[in-house]
């Protein structure tokens, strides 16, 4: 095998200390303890390297969001923290706004909010439509009735749901989680609610097929029940379409964020996302064009990333391509 | 020869039925059924293999798999040392599993591509003991030592390995309970030939170094030569005969067994030529609508009036070989005529 050379030394055994039994053709060879699969999975990432350029990406951009008001201390949301509607300069790297607030102090902040949106908006996606895909597919019984309610999620008007959402319970969440904490809870059920179909969809699909494999079958007959059935067998199976999912869910998220933040259905408007920081200054995009490209790039680049990382996270995962 | 007189009964199937509804129209409703078994009755005495042999499509696998109840049998009893294993519930089930296993036919497909050989392996360990991992690594190497793969494999994943090394791997993880019962289904028919020999040379050095109880299925009839002790041939759901091999392949009594037995390749030209084949004609009915009567009495070449009517018995007509045909009744005629009466009437 070719991947047998950058393994890390285990410490060799010879088969004089195994149980009898051992045929004697093993007296002179040696052999490797299995070790764990992440190690594998890791080489093989390592390998592609759109996905290490969207590694590093991510961490930079997580970096930015999280490091960077540490060290660039002016308050996101002071107006005339400088001259309004300044170009770059040394004082304020990435410009100031028409209220004169600091544009890169801005950016991080709306960053945090953005991806952790995004992050967790997806994570939910994810965890509703797996779930529900597996159930479906896996339990025929339940199958015909989620499949109608995954039916009934996708012919839901989605912004007429979200207004009677918000409407209903933006203040209940105002009043428990803080202004900021309540409308996170609420933009992240709303997004991850409503964009799990497509994920369930496709995973049930996959189910359904792998379900009818001989392995299935085989763990069967050894008295595999079922919970272990679907951690062992069928979801790691399912892996890639998943891996996908999220990598879009990620940037839906994002995108339907800054929509809802658009429309006034999301934060305050004064709380800075990357999608409000993106419309606000599409006001302005004649005389400050670097206004929208900063935001702009920054979704379009972390979604790339995103996109890269899970490319490279799916091959790596299916042991078939791993080692090419 | 096995000695089948003063064995101990290991596996007593009675009567299994494995029917498949069909589902039709607007609702979905049950109209038919695909009766894939039909009433098979057999026994397996410990330590011996018993080969099922059969057309494709005549409930052989279904018949394997219905014995370790992968599917949910229509009717009938199976027992295995004595235990119930047709209606048992899902606690008591999963307490028998390990007494009885099962190799697969496509070595690809019963692999989970996703797990390593030692993952495989070890899987029917960590659901049915509580072994440390250390003891699991060791139990994994003495059974890949016992099926012959070197322990380096473990790591590996099932497409990296040709079809014989996937089969062994099967075949071990078949034994890593230490079963008493392995069910073979097909096991060496997605293998070539010189692969087939050495898995069937395996599978019988296991049974004599650990005692194991085979049902063999296959539609190899040398193959099954070679291994069985006894064997049993199947006809669209129905066993039409079963006896010890040497009787069987020397003195077939059903017609369909001689049918089967003549098309088997005659390797010399001479007699192959010479060969008095007997050619079936037609095919094999549907089984979800099989004919009136005796199975095979569409297309038997010593097909009589009784055949279309009655379901011939089977019976034993001689020690040890049972048959279901009306040619070997005791008195033929009297059960024709007793079935004619309340037809006429």
């Amino acid at each position: 095998m070719t991947d047998n050379a950058d393994r890390p030394n285990q410490p060799l055994q010879t088969a004089g200390a195994t149980p009898a039994g051992a045929a004697p053709v093993m007296e002179f060879e040696s052999y490797r303890a299995p070790r764990n699969q992440w190690w594998d999975v890791w080489d093989q990432f390592k390998t592609h390297k759109g996905a290490l350029f969207g590694l590093g990406f991510f961490v930079f951009a997580i970096l930015f969001v999280t490091i960077g008001p540490l060290v660039w201390t002016i308050d996101p949301q002071q107006p005339f923290a400088g001259p309004r509607n300044a170009d770059p300069s040394w004082a304020h790297p990435m410009g100031t706004d028409q209220l004169g607030r600091d544009t890169m102090a801005r950016m991080m902040a709306g960053g945090q909010i953005s991806i952790a949106v995004g992050m967790v908006a997806m994570l939910l996606a994810l965890f509703l439509g797996t779930l529900i895909g597996v159930v479906a597919g896996y339990f025929k019984k339940l199958d015909g009735p989620l499949m109608r309610l995954t039916d009934l999620f996708l012919a839901m008007p989605l912004l007429p749901l979200l207004l009677v959402i918000i409407m209903l319970f933006r203040d209940q969440l105002r009043a428990a989680f803080g202004p900021e904490g309540g409308i996170f809870i609420l933009i992240v059920i709303v997004i991850g609610a409503t964009s799990w179909m497509q994920t369930a969809r496709v995973v049930r699909g996959d189910v359904l097929a792998i379900k009818e494999r001989e392995f299935v079958l085989a763990a069967r007959s050894i008295g595999t029940p079922s919970h272990r059935m679907i951690t062992r067998h069928l979801l790691p199976n399912v892996m890639s379409p998943i891996m996908v999912s999220a990598t879009l869910g990620i940037a839906n998220a994002i995108i339907t964020e800054s929509a809802l933040s658009f429309l006034g259905l999301g934060f305050p408007s004064d709380f800075p996302t990357w999608g409000k920081l993106l419309f606000d200054a599409t006001d302005f995009l004649q005389q400050h064009p670097e206004r929208v490209i900063w935001p702009g790039m920054m979704i379009s680049l972390t979604v790339l990333a995103v996109n890269y990382i899970g490319d490279g996270l799916r091959d790596a995962l299916d042991p078939r391509i791993r080692g090419r | 020869m096995f000695d089948t007189s003063n064995a101990k009964k290991l596996v007593e199937v009675r009567d299994l039925k494995m029917h498949f509804p069909i589902r039709s129209g607007l609702l979905r409703r049950v109209t038919g059924a695909v009766k894939a078994v039909d009433g098979v009755s057999f026994d397996i005495f410990e330590g011996e293999t018993l080969g099922l042999v059969g057309e494709s499509g005549c409930g052989k696998s279904t018949c394997g798999r219905a014995v370790l109840r992968l599917y949910e049998p229509t009717g009938g009893s199976i027992k295995l040392d004595g235990e119930e294993i047709a209606h048992a519930p899902f606690d008591k089930l999963r307490r028998l599993r390990p007494k009885m296993q099962m190799v697969f036919q496509d070595p690809q497909a019963s692999l989970n591509p996703r797990m390593t050989v030692a993952g495989i392996i070890g899987e029917p360990l960590s659901e049915h003991s509580d072994m440390t991992a250390q003891a699991r690594l060791d139990r994994i190497y003495e059974l890949m030592d016992a099926v012959g793969l070197n322990r380096d494999f473990a790591n590996r994943y099932p497409h990296e390995f040709s079809g014989g090394q996937r089969q062994r791997i099967g075949i071990a993880r078949a034994l890593a309970l230490n079963p008493k019962f392995i069910v073979c289904d097909e096991p060496i028919a997605a293998l070539d030939v010189s692969i087939q020999a050495q898995v069937v040379n395996l599978l019988e050095d296991l049974q004599g170094k650990l005692g194991l109880t085979y049902l063999f299925i296959s539609h190899d009839l040398s193959m099954v030569r070679h291994i069985a002790d006894r064997v049993a041939v199947m006809y669209l759901g129905k066993v039409a005969e079963l006896a010890p091999r040497d009787g069987l392949y020397d003195e077939p009594l059903h017609p369909y067994t001689q049918a089967l037995l003549s098309a088997v390749p005659e390797p010399d030209p001479t007699l192959h030529d010479e060969a008095n084949r007997i050619i079936l004609q037609g095919d094999v009915p549907s089984p979800a609508n099989p004919p009136e009567g005796c199975n095979f009495c569409t297309r038997c070449p010593k097909v009589m009036d009784i055949c279309r009517r009655i379901d011939p018995e089977f019976r034993e007509v001689k020690p040890g070989r049972f048959v279901a045909c009306h040619l070997y009744a005791e008195d033929t005629n009297q059960t024709a005529a007793n079935a004619a009466e309340p037809i006429g009437a």
